[in-house]
């Protein structure tokens, strides 16, 4: 099948005062029609700008390279005009922070219906009707009475289950959420999850996962993808990654994340050291000043990203998993 | 993906709930606002017995009574706040005064806060070099002296009121654009103008939907602060003899001529500065109430 979103050897980078910052260095990735995909990484991995590139949204210092294609369509560095056709149309975005991601001075129900009069050219009446079914089908109680109040007073949970609605409207092919959890409680978490779990089934978006949780991604995602320093350094289906991970840092991620199935306690680890500082990476493996097991290669030669089995790609000079 | 008929079945009751706009909203919270609602009032009291003035004595405004001269308040020859150095009616006079001077705060600030708002905020929002040249524009704009500017105009184009208008609209606009370009850099970089970017909504879209409601309650303050500065200025510039031409008149006028004779003739003073000083407070009332009712939730 054709993929939804193609993107081909993309880089990114940010001219600063002290030098150019590559945030982004030659990241391949496909996602399919309706897959669900997991991107996870540290702070600074680059997770988030690599989509942010996609959108068109990085910020003035930043230029993105390479290719990435929408349904067979080139969208990277069009002009805003031509992207608007397809930002929040065909491709919608669930932001970190639903306190800040709502404008406080327009109710819910203007910033709902705006996205649908834009895009589908809808009038206001039949906005409305799919905007309030959407925020029922998000689980919002009494849609129909919440529909005019503004942002401020809708609770965190509702509120980023008024955003999640919104990325909704149009029905998109490809939903980036970025972090949808991360600004609420836990048990808000789970209920968000849960709800986006529910609508995977009912949509047919492929869904994008940005996060640093890998317990976000365990039940939600097909495939993960485990970005390092603008690079990805491992892929693989969900299951495999977290039973038979291969990359030192991804192995490094799951033992630093708590684990209820586990029968003793265990001490949980970190990784040592900081990520490597991106204005001046260094030749060969960026992980290896953090990694147990470099050896001399590691300090020469980048290690490539290659297929090692069937849907599992690793960027490690390791033949097996340490 | 959505049964839009069964939904609209459904929900068509509730449908029929239009959505009220932000300013719907913001005028009935303003309607709860009693300070802001009595001084609407009175500042429509003085502006309808300002439209209506003629007919609201018997006296013309520029007719001289050679027999009443400085007179107090004299209810039996209808001379309710008494008469001038000139001998003609001070009521009526006031009410002229505040046709000018209501005329020159309201176009004048309305002018101002039209360009100003959307210069400002287009600057801010595209920011980089087109922030830099429409800035710099603003900086040369406010290196010129006033005074100098308006003696210029009057120069060029003769004593008229509309001059006033101009030369202050043309002055007043740039702190307003200063101000709104400060509010709009910091309002763009806030994560639901980015969710509006991600939503594909177009760029002059987000500057009137999104970045101008959000730059509206610092406006309206400044606004109310604006209004008052541009009467002071107005009777400022009358006083110099730049405004206003005898026998029409502004408070300003009606104030300085009467602070000269305060002692011998304290109506003169009086009722003008208490006009001026009403409508003033008015004005900051009213500022204050839609503030408040403008931004849904710092209250």
């Amino acid at each position: 099948m054709a993929p939804v979103l193609d993107i081909e050897g993309l880089q990114v980078r940010f001219a600063t005062p002290e030098g150019e910052v590559s945030a982004i260095s030659d990241v391949s990735l496909r996602i399919g029609a309706g897959e669900s995909i997991g991107v996870v990484g540290e702070s600074g991995s680059g997770k988030t700008q690599l989509f942010l590139a996609v959108m068109g949204l990085l910020a003035r210092n930043g230029r993105a390279e390479g290719r990435v294609r929408f349904r067979g369509q080139d969208i990277l560095n069009r002009p805003a005009r031509a992207l608007n056709a397809i930002r929040g149309n065909r491709i919608s975005m669930i932001f970190q922070d639903p306190m800040t991601s709502l404008n406080p001075y327009l109710k819910i129900s203007r910033q709902m219906t705006e996205v649908l009069v834009e895009h589908k050219a809808m009038t206001e009446a039949d906005a409305r009707t799919r905007s309030m079914a959407l925020l029922d089908k998000v689980g919002i109680p009494e849609p129909a009475s919440r529909f005019d109040m503004y942002p401020h007073e809708f609770s965190g949970g509702m509120r980023q289950r008024a955003m999640i609605a919104m990325a909704l409207l149009c029905g998109p092919d490809l939903l980036i959420a970025d972090e949808p959890t991360t600004a609420l409680d836990v048990t808000i978490q789970a209920q968000i999850l849960e709800l986006m779990a529910d609508l995977r089934r009912d949509i047919n978006a492929a869904v994008v996962m940005i996060t640093h949780d890998l317990g976000v991604v365990a039940g939600l995602c097909d495939r993960v993808v485990v970005m390092y320093a603008g690079r990805i350094v491992e892929t693989g289906g969900v299951e495999d990654i977290f039973h038979r991970p291969q990359h030192p840092y991804t192995q490094g991620l799951l033992r630093s994340m708590p684990r209820l199935d586990e029968a003793k306690a265990e001490t949980l680890a970190s990784i040592p050291g900081q990520p490597p500082n991106l204005q001046s990476l260094p030749p060969g493996c960026a992980f290896r000043e953090r990694c147990a097991h470099a050896f001399e290669r590691c300090a020469d030669e980048r290690p490539a990203l290659h297929d090692i089995a069937a849907g599992r790609a690793k960027a490690c000079h390791l033949e097996a998993a340490p | 993906m959505v049964n839009l008929t069964a939904d609209r079945d459904a929900l068509s009751a509730l449908a029929e709930v239009e959505g009220r706009s932000l300013w719907q909203d913001a005028l009935a919270r303003l309607l709860r606002n009693r300070a802001a609602v009595a001084s609407m009032i009175v500042l429509g009291v003085i502006a309808v017995m300002a439209v209506f003035a003629p007919w609201l004595s018997p006296h013309p405004y520029d007719e001289i009574y050679w027999d009443r001269i400085q007179m107090p308040p004299d209810l039996a020859n209808a001379h309710w706040f008494g008469t001038d150095g000139n001998g003609r009616d001070l009521f009526v006079r006031t009410l002229y005064g505040a046709r000018v001077s209501l005329m020159v705060g309201i176009l004048a600030t309305g002018v101002s806060l039209l360009i100003g708002v959307s210069y400002g905020a287009t600057a801010g929002f595209f920011g980089g070099r087109i922030d830099n040249f429409m800035m710099r524009f603003v900086d040369i704009m406010y290196s010129l002296p006033f005074m100098f500017f308006v003696i210029l105009l009057m120069v060029m184009f003769g004593r008229n009121i509309w001059l006033i208008f101009i030369a202050l609209g043309a002055v007043e606009w740039l702190t307003m654009a200063r101000i709104v370009r400060g509010q709009t850099l910091s309002i763009k970089r806030k994560e639901f103008i980015e969710a509006a970017h991600a939503g594909g909504v177009g760029n002059f879209k987000i500057i009137y939907r999104h970045i101008v409601p959000n730059v509206l309650g610092p406006v309206i303050v400044y606004m109310t602060l604006t209004i008052p500065q541009v009467i002071l200025t107005e009777s400022f510039l009358s006083f110099l003899g730049l405004g206003v031409q005898e026998p029409l008149t502004s408070w300003g006028v009606l104030i300085s001529e009467g602070a000269r004779v305060m002692e011998s003739a304290p109506w003169m003073l009086i009722f003008p500065a208490v006009s001026l000083a009403a409508t003033l407070f008015c004005f900051n009332f009213i500022g204050d109430g839609l503030r408040d009712a403008l931004d849904p939730k710092d209250r």
